[in-house]
């Protein structure tokens, strides 16, 4: 075989998420549960045992009434870029369970290959790696109904959200057999971004000024999480909400006085 | 000077086949040794039978397909060659081994006197019932397999990775390894893991070298190699 280098043009796959527009409904988180086979049990109260790629959490300005102002914050894996794709999981991970995709930006986790040491939980530092205390117990009936694109985890392995990768496999198939190497915005996008009914949720390329992310992610609105860490993050949020822009990093006391 | 010590060393050095010293004097020497290496060798040709020959059977299971499908007949009564019934669908999905409803394009009734075919049509056709063919290329779940991928943009052929199925007239027997459950078309016939074709095996390394030697995304950050998701999910 010709050795040609068969790699499509480098991408950066990312999300913008609009503060303003979310409403806590969760329809993400329930889509995404759906989506990727995430098993759940009769009781999921104690949060730190039960398992959620994408979490939403509530924030409030911490002020009284009738100055309280409240904000839901949808929480996906950032898929953080790092210093060349040495995001901090990639970085620790003695099993190459966990890399650096450099074509599409994603942070892939291969969960036969993880044998649960948990350092890239320790080293996250958004908390988006969960760890299977469990292997999955479906409900009667409802192994029929997991997606078969995605493989299902077992007790002992850490899992996290993919981007929803399987869609890329998927929408690269389709684009195959049409003659296409590169892909449409709307083919690849995430279950939690169709499931928003507020239409918060954008996702697409960074990289590519036709896709919305890349204008959005200019906007003034615009900041990530804990971006001082240097983790480079491929999840924006928007809000024109100053205390939500200041909750999104750890800011001393005369920082936050500056802003 | 040799004390209790070295005397029990030299005793438990000799039935291994250690060089005889010189203190030992040649002449008793070489009849043990001789044993000693007659042993050996005996030793080693059972270990090597259990190992290349025993073990491989002892591993894998064998089992036959429930209809033995003629490919070199049907190609023949078929329009379209392959693709009459292992095609793409038009989203790019592979349709894979066709179900029962093309079979019974042909299969309503039983045409010939074949036992084999009258078979089918009373044990599955007229009864609806699909066939549990067993799929000698299965990957385990965790892979992404795309052939797409390779028959449409990388030009390959299906006898590259599966071999002459598509003109053989028997199914042949499937072999299930008992530890992992997987199909021996995985690991190869030969358990040294050497090929002599390119579908013998088709292993994770097997797939990885075509891929480097092709240049498909060798974009992993960590290995520098083939990005993990390209074939897994
Ligand atoms: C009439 C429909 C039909 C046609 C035409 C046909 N096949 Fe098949 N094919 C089947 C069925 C049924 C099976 C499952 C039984 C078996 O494994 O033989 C199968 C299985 C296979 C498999 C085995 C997959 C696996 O790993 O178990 C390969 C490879 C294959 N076909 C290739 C071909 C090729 C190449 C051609 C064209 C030369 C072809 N087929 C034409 C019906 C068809
Ligand atoms: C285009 C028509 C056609 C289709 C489609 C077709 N067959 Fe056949 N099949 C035939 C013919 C013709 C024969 C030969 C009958 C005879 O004269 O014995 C045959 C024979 C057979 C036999 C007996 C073969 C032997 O060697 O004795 C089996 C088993 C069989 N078919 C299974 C299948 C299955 C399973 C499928 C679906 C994947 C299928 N056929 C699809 C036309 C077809
Ligand atoms: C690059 C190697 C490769 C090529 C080329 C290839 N295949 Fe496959 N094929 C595979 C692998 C690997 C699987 C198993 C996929 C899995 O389990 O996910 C498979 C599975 C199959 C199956 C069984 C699918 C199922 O589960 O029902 C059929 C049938 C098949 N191939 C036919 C073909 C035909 C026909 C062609 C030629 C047009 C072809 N293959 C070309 C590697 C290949
Ligand atoms: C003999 C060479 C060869 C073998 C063996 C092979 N591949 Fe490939 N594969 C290719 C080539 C070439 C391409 C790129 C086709 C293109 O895009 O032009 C490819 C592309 C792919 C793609 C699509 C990636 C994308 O662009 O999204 C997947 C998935 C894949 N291979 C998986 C596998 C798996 C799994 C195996 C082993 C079971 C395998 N391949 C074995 C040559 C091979
Ligand atoms: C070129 C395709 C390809 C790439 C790239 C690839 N794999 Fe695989 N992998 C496979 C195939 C095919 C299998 C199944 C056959 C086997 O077990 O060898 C597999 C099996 C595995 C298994 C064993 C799973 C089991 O259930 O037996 C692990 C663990 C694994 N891969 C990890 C990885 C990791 C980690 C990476 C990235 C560094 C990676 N793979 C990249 C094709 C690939």
């Amino acid at each position: 075989m010709e050795a040609v280098n068969r790699r499509n043009r480098a991408k950066k796959y990312g999300m913008v998420i609009d503060l303003d527009k979310c409403t806590g409904c969760g329809s993400c988180t329930v889509a995404c549960m759906a989506e990727n086979n995430i098993p759940f049990r009769k009781d999921e109260s104690d949060k730190l045992l039960s398992i959620a790629w994408l979490h939403v959490y509530k924030l409030t300005n911490g002020k009284p009434f009738p100055h309280t102002d409240v904000c839901y914050l949808p929480r996906p894996c950032m898929h953080c870029e790092g210093h060349h794709g040495h995001s901090p999981c990639v970085s620790v991970c003695p099993a190459t369970a966990t890399d650096y995709d450099e074509e599409t930006g994603i942070v892939s986790q291969i969960y036969t290959r993880c044998f649960g040491c948990r350092y890239c939980m320790a080293a996250c530092p958004y908390h988006v790696r969960l760890f299977n205390w469990w292997d999955p117990v479906w409900p009667d009936g409802m192994e029929k109904m997991l997606n078969p694109d995605v493989s299902v985890r077992m007790r002992g392995v850490v899992e996290k959200c993919s981007f929803c990768y399987h869609r890329h496999q998927r929408a690269m198939e389709k684009a195959y057999l049409e003659g296409r190497r590169e892909l449409e915005e709307h083919e690849y996008q995430t279950a939690c971004t169709q499931a928003c009914p507020a239409g918060a949720i954008t996702f697409g390329d960074l990289n590519n000024p036709k896709h919305a992310v890349y204008r959005l992610k200019k906007s003034p609105r615009a900041f990530r999480l804990l971006e001082r860490l240097g983790t480079r993050p491929k999840v924006y949020y928007l809000s024109s909400r100053e205390w939500v822009r200041q909750a999104g990093d750890n800011h001393l006391q005369q920082e936050k006085q500056k802003i | 000077m040799s004390t209790a010590d070295e005397k029990s060393r030299k005793a438990a050095a000799q039935p291994s086949g250690s060089i005889p010293t010189a203190e030992e004097g040649p002449a008793p020497a070489d009849t043990a040794g001789g044993k000693v290496m007659a042993f050996f060798f005996i030793g080693l040709a059972a270990s090597l039978f259990v190992g290349w020959i025993v073990f491989p059977k002892l591993l894998y299971s064998q089992k036959k397909q429930p209809i033995d499908f003629n490919h070199a007949m049907h190609v023949q009564e078929v329009d379209n060659g392959c693709e009459s019934c292992h095609f793409f669908r038009p989203d790019g999905t592979f349709t894979g081994i066709p179900k029962l409803d093309k079979c019974l394009e042909c299969h309503e009734e039983v045409q010939g006197d074949s036992a084999e075919e009258s078979r089918f049509v009373n044990q599955y056709a007229q009864k609806g019932k699909e066939v549990p063919w067993l799929v000698y290329a299965k990957q385990p779940a965790c892979v992404f397999f795309s052939h797409v991928a390779h028959v449409r943009m990388g030009k390959m052929d299906c006898a590259a990775c599966h071999g002459n199925i598509g003109e053989s007239q028997h199914t042949r027997v499937y072999e299930q390894n008992r530890i992992s459950g997987y199909s021996r078309d995985i690991w190869g016939r030969n358990i040294s893991g050497f090929k002599r074709h390119t579908w013998d095996s088709m292993k994770m390394a097997d797939c990885a070298a075509c891929h480097k030697r092709a240049g498909v995304h060798q974009t992993s950050v960590q290995t520098g190699k083939g990005a993990c998701f390209v074939c897994h999910k």
